[in-house]
This record gives structure tokens, C-alpha cells and sequence, in this order.
């Protein structure tokens, strides 16, 4: 698999590319002048508060917005181009899924393969590998045939990481990841996110919860309707930087995050 | 008439009307249309589209008599007017602050009172009773093969898309960031409810065909955690309910589109209380498999 991902990209281009970004919806800016670079093999987080635009973002490295100003590269390519060659996943939050709807643990998965089927969508037994072994890496085969609303917050999170282990994406957008998660789950996927950066995936992750990009996320991108600090975590994370992004504020005290060995000390 | 029930078997009850001619046609095309639109429904009930299916089925209306009226078939002018009246939902929608039922209320009545007047001032001999509530029992030849070539259309596109509308249904944002175009999918999806309401409205007419593009859906939803067997499910207690519905309306002079949606409101009832997993009345120890 390490080779599919990158056969033929080199190591120094970027996967994810985006430079000058402005976004607006009927007038309103929503994100202005977003540069971003990410080479192979990366984990980095987007943080920001509620409304600082990294939906926006996230919804502009997919194609979903079109930037008024400014571009956006995926892997070299044009967005479109790059989802069409199947290099971008996205893993949702729980909260947009409807779970109470009639598929199969083994069929979300499956959803995965399908931008590499032809048009009637009929798997194969490579895409059946595929699932099997995507399956396999988040411990989730012996409920492949649970219905996905019978599944605990966590394990739904492993099964729409799956999907995308399954559609071979080089690049993956992660929306708060961690949340409500159970144990298991959290080192668990911690696991795979560095297995997925040595493989040369670039993972995207898009969160508040600053303890997580402190413990691995290599980069880190500051938002507040823009970018306002990029680069290595340890030099980023700074209080300064923190309070800028999050208007002043005490981000712990913001999202209530605190952890209980900083009231300790 | 309680002597008559009582002098038949259930034998006789469902093979005496099959000797004539319009009883076989009526069941036929009871039966297809009521699997046709239980297909459909299962997309209609999973992506939340009740009120669409309502407003479209309602729209389609003056389509149909305009159809009639320059002696084109009736799915064309129902596709013109069911696409159109969803396009300008988005639209007034999106440029003014009314919120979407509201918008969807407005447009679909609108259409429908457009419909009305159109009847009534068009000189035809198009049959309004028979455009509101159906008149299986009377369809025409060249209605059932009408009927006959929009259905085998709905089920070629469902068939061919299932699973992209299955995907679009459940999580459209992914669909899209794999490179499906789900503007394309939106569209076909509506057009083909549009092309159901027209074949509905044979059997049940305007009015109650929404009931055809929700219900059986709705029961089968309640029965099973599996697409493939809600799509089946759907398509059998719908087609039952039709077949059954006809025989009723037979034998007890009973208006027909009135009496097929009323058995298929009874199965969604039973399914209701006493589903496995889901009803009121649910067995408690049911295990996941």
C-alpha cells in the first residue's frame, strides 16, 4: 500500500497546496489570504475556535467553495482533478452522520472503494480485500455486519476511518477526531495516524482540543478567519500565539478542556 | 352485501374478478406502479424528502394537463412542471427570507390551484376525478403502456444508480469528496419522483400518490437494518397493499386509490406496534447478529 500512495510523488512537492486563500459567502469573508503547504508524510493540526473558518477551509481543500482569490493544489493537481483520482478523504464528525440509516459497518466501508469502481459500483474482489483489510487495521472485522448505528461513538469513528484506509487517499481531512471517543479508540487511532505519515499520507486534522496536537501533531496551523501562525508545534504553541488565536481567551477555559493534572500542580 | 362475503371462499374472493378484462388490467398496473413507487420510496423516506415528494406530486399537476392539452404524453409535461416547481423552491428559497417548508407549501399549492384552472379552462375531455384519485378500474390501453414505459424508466435509473443514490443519501459530502457529481444525483432523483408521481396517480391520483412515495418506505424502514431488504420490503408490502386494495374497491364498491393507501397505512401500523427491533411492542431481548 506504502508504495500505491507514492508511486510517483516526490518528496518534495506538496500534497496539500493552498496559497492566498480567500473565501466569502454573499459578501461575508469567511477566510482571507490562507497559505498552507504540507509535504508527504505529515500530520498537522488546524485549530481554531468555532466560526474561525476551518470548516470553511476544510470545505475549500474539497471543493465544496470556491476561493474568490487565491488557489488550491492537491498533490499537484486541481481539486476536482485530485478527488477524482481518489487522493482525498474525508472523515466526519459523528454528529453529521445519520447513523439510524439501513448499511452495514462493511458497507460504509465499502463506500470507500467506490470513486474506483465503474458506475454500477459492483466490488470486485480487490475492493473486497481492500474493505477486509481496512477493517482488519481498526480492529472493527468481527462487526462488519453490525448495522452503523448499532456501533458506540467510537467505533463509528474507526469505521469512517476505515472507509478511508479503503479509498486509499493520500491525503486526509480529519474533523475533530477525538471527540467523544472511547479509550480504546483514541490510541488506537493516534497508532494509525503515524502509520499513515510513515506510509506518506498528509493528515489534516481540524480540531479545539489542544492536548492532542501537542502530543503528534508534527505542524501546526493557527486560524482565526486567517492564518495566523504555521509551522513546527514546539514553536508555534506558544501563549501568545494561543491567546491571539483564541481572542484572549484562555483556550482551556474556552472549551473546557482543562486536564485534571494542571489543576493538580 | 354481508351475504355475499359470506357465501365465497377466499378462493373465490380473489379469483372470480380475474375473468374480467379490467380487474386483470387494474391489478396489473396496481401491482407495478405500488413496487415502482416503494423502490423509489425507500430513497424518499431515507433522505428526508416527505414534503418534496408532497410538493412534487402535487406539481406535477398542471404539467399534465398541458400535456393533455397538446396531445403530449402526460410524463413530459409532469417532468417539466416537477423539476421546474423544485427549481423555483431554490429559488425563491434563496432569495428571500422565507424558510423552506414555508416556500415549499407555497409553491406546490400554487402549481396545484394552476392545475385546477387549467382544467377547468382548457376544453378536454381530460377527467379531473380521474387526475385527483385515480381510476385503475378504468385505465385505458394506451395509459397502461404508458404507465408501463415510465415505470421500466424509474427502475432502470434506480437499478443503475442504486448505489450512488444510496451514498448521496447517506452522506453526500462523501460521494462529492470522491469525485461524484451530486448535483447530478439531486436531479435525477428528482426527476425521477416525478416521473413515479405520474405513474402513482393511475392507481391513486394526485392527491393520496405522495402516500405511495412515503409509506411503504417508512414500513420497511422500521422492519430491517439493510438497504437491499428495506428496497424489497418496500416493494412487496407496497405492491401487496395495491393488489389488495384493488380487491377491496371491487367487492365493496369502494373508492380505489382510497382503499389501496388505506391498507398500506394498515401494514405500516402492524409494522409499527409489533416490529422485531423497532415496534412499540418490540420483543426485548433482540440481539444484533
Amino acid at each position: 500500500m506504502m508504495n500505491q500512495i507514492n508511486a510517483k510523488f516526490p518528496s518534495d512537492a506538496f500534497r496539500i497546496e493552498a496559497d492566498q486563500v480567500c473565501v466569502d459567502y454573499n459578501g461575508t469573508v469567511a477566510l482571507y489570504d490562507a497559505s498552507l503547504q504540507l509535504r508527504a508524510g505529515v500530520i498537522c493540526g488546524l485549530v481554531g475556535m468555532n466560526g474561525a473558518g476551518k470548516s470553511t477551509f476544510f470545505k475549500a481543500l474539497m471543493g465544496f467553495v470556491r476561493p474568490s482569490r487565491g488557489f488550491i493544489r492537491i498533490n499537484g493537481l486541481e481539486v476536482f482533478t485530485a478527488q477524482r483520482a481518489q487522493a482525498v478523504a474525508y472523515v466526519p464528525q459523528n454528529e453529521g452522520i445519520d447513523c439510524s440509516f439501513p448499511v452495514s459497518v462493511w458497507d460504509v466501508v465499502m463506500m470507500g472503494r467506490y470513486g474506483s469502481m465503474n458506475f454500477l459500483r459492483i466490488p470486485r474482489e480487490s475492493d473486497k480485500q481492500a474493505v477486509k483489510h481496512a477493517l482488519e487495521r481498526v480492529e472493527l472485522l468481527d462487526l462488519r455486519s453490525r448495522p452503523i448505528g448499532a456501533l458506540s461513538g467510537g467505533q463509528r469513528k474507526r469505521a469512517f476511518l476505515a472507509r478511508a484506509i479503503a479509498q486509499r487517499a493520500s491525503v486526509l481531512l480529519l474533523d475533530e477526531p477525538f471527540s467523544g471517543v472511547d479509550v480504546r479508540t483514541e490510541k488506537l487511532m493516534s497508532e494509525l495516524f503515524l502509520q499513515f505519515r510513515n506510509e506518506g499520507r498528509t493528515i489534516l486534522i481540524s480540531t479545539h482540543d489542544l492536548s492532542h496536537v501537542r502530543d503528534f501533531c508534527d505542524l501546526v496551523v493557527l486560524i482565526n478567519k486567517t492564518v495566523l501562525a504555521y509551522g513546527e508545534t514546539s514553536e508555534i504553541f506558544t501563549p501568545e500565539n494561543l491567546n491571539m488565536t483564541f481572542g484572549g481567551l484562555s483556550p482551556d477555559v474556552l472549551f473546557g478542556q482543562t486536564p485534571a493534572d494542571e489543576f493538580t500542580k | 352485501m354481508i351475504d355475499l362475503f359470506a357465501s365465497i371462499t377466499v378462493f373465490d374472493w380473489f379469483i372470480d374478478p380475474l375473468s374480467h378484462e379490467f380487474m386483470r388490467r387494474a391489478l396489473m398496473v396496481s401491482a407495478l406502479v405500488g413496487g415502482v413507487c416503494g423502490l423509489l420510496s425507500c430513497y424518499m423516506t431515507l433522505k428526508g424528502w416527505a414534503l418534496m415528494g408532497d410538493a412534487v406530486s402535487h406539481a406535477v399537476m398542471p404539467g399534465v394537463v398541458v400535456a393533455y392539452a397538446l396531445g403530449l404524453p402526460f410524463s413530459i409535461g409532469a417532468f417539466v412542471f416537477g423539476v421546474g416547481s423544485v427549481a423555483l423552491i431554490g429559488f425563491v428559497k434563496q432569495k428571500s427570507r422565507i424558510k423552506e417548508d414555508t416556500v415549499i407549501g407555497l409553491v406546490f399549492t400554487g402549481f396545484f390551484a394552476l392545475g385546477l384552472v387549467l382544467v377547468s379552462k382548457i376544453k378536454s375531455n381530460i377527467d379531473l376525478m380521474h387526475i385527483l384519485f385515480g381510476s385503475p378500474l378504468g385505465i385505458s390501453n394506451s395509459d397502461v403502456v404508458h404507465t408501463l414505459t415510465i415505470s421500466g424508466l424509474v427502475v432502470l435509473i434506480l437499478l443503475l444508480f442504486r448505489r450512488d443514490l444510496m451514498l448521496y443519501c447517506f452522506d453526500a459530502t462523501h460521494a462529492r469528496s470522491i469525485g461524484i457529481n451530486t448535483g447530478i444525483l439531486h436531479y435525477m432523483l428528482l426527476s425521477v419522483l416525478s416521473l413515479a408521481a405520474v405513474a402513482g396517480l393511475q392507481t391513486v391520483g394526485i392527491i393520496l400518490v405522495v402516500a405511495m412515495l412515503i409509506t411503504p418506505g417508512a414500513t420497511a424502514y422500521l422492519l430491517t437494518d439493510r438497504f437491499d431488504r428495506m428496497n424489497l420490503l418496500a416493494i412487496l408490502s407496497s405492491s401487496i397493499s395495491s393488489v389488495i386494495g384493488v380487491y377491496i374497491s371491487y367487492w365493496s364498491d369502494i373508492e380505489t386509490g382510497g382503499s389501496i393507501v388505506l391498507v398500506q397505512t394498515i401494514i405500516f401500523l402492524i409494522a409499527f406496534l409489533f416490529a422485531p427491533r423497532y415496534g412499540i411492542f418490540k420483543s426485548q431481548k433482540v440481539m444484533h447478529s
